[in-house]
């Protein structure tokens, strides 16, 4: 009686373990630290694909890439002088970000936005909004904002702010983590 | 009985990011055609039906034009 009643308990703990095994099929996380127009792109493509196949996407965006999710105008007032100073500098949201190469001082994003136009391609900000429609979580990195003075409402609305911790915990429970 | 979607024209990731919505409001063992002309398509959306357990019952290719039919789970 007692062999069979161990065996029980064996297979009972050997399915609560294979459940959670099976539990992480179900998820990608990414880490976007670059502010490129070119890998925000590749970024929120991946992540489209993703959620289309039913998949949790967590994208936790880090230094450059918060210069992806910043709104196209926010008031600088109330910061440090160094921090409207890296503010002034960087491009705010979407729509300004540089190409990684051939930026030719701005006309690079212009002239690929031009080309992918043409062949139908979806614009960066139309795959943003659809990702987020579709559930993507959007967790930005608390210490890059603190550093550049970034403040939660100078971010696009539905974005959380997270540490290194909230995100390695995602990453732990996906079984996909990319670095773009 | 098969709902024709067309996806013609339409590139990456767009023709699977339609197909998950349709599906979305689709009930189980509603049958679509979807219709599109990038040749990524195919791959697309075979691997596509693999993640999703969707069926895909077969794809036709005329021309350029590449018709998948799809049974929802």
């Amino acid at each position: 009686m007692s062999d069979e009643m161990a065996i029980n308990e064996k297979v009972q703990e050997l399915e609560q373990r294979l459940a959670k095994v099976e539990a992480k099929g179900n998820g990608l996380t990414m880490v976007l630290m670059s502010g490129d127009f070119d890998k925000a792109m590749a970024a929120f493509i991946i992540a489209n694909g993703a959620l289309a196949m039913g998949k949790n996407v967590t994208i936790f965006v880090t230094f450059w890439g918060i210069d992806v999710i910043k709104k196209a105008s926010f008031s600088t007032a109330g910061r440090g002088f160094l921090e409207k100073m890296v503010l002034w500098m960087r491009p705010k949201g979407w729509l300004k970000l540089p190409t990684s190469k051939m930026n030719f001082a701005g006309i690079g994003p212009k002239l690929f936005r031009y080309m992918m136009g043409k062949k139908n391609v979806e614009g960066l900000g139309s795959l943003m909004d659809m990702a987020m429609e579709f559930g993507l979580n959007i967790v930005a990195c608390q210490m890059s904002m603190d550093v550049m003075g970034i403040k939660k409402e100078d971010l696009l609305d539905g974005i959380e702010v997270g540490g290194v911790a909230a995100f390695l915990s995602e990453s732990y429970k996906s079984n996909t983590t990319l670095f773009i | 009985m098969a709902t024709k979607l067309d996806f013609k024209g339409m590139a990456c990731p767009m023709p699977i990011m339609k197909t998950a919505m349709a599906f979305k409001k689709a009930a189980s063992g509603d049958v679509f055609e979807v219709v599109c002309d990038d040749p990524g398509f195919e791959p697309d959306i075979t691997a596509w039906c693999n993640e999703t357990g969707n069926v895909l019952e077969g794809i036709n290719k005329e021309g350029k034009e590449i018709t998948a039919t799809i049974k929802k789970k």
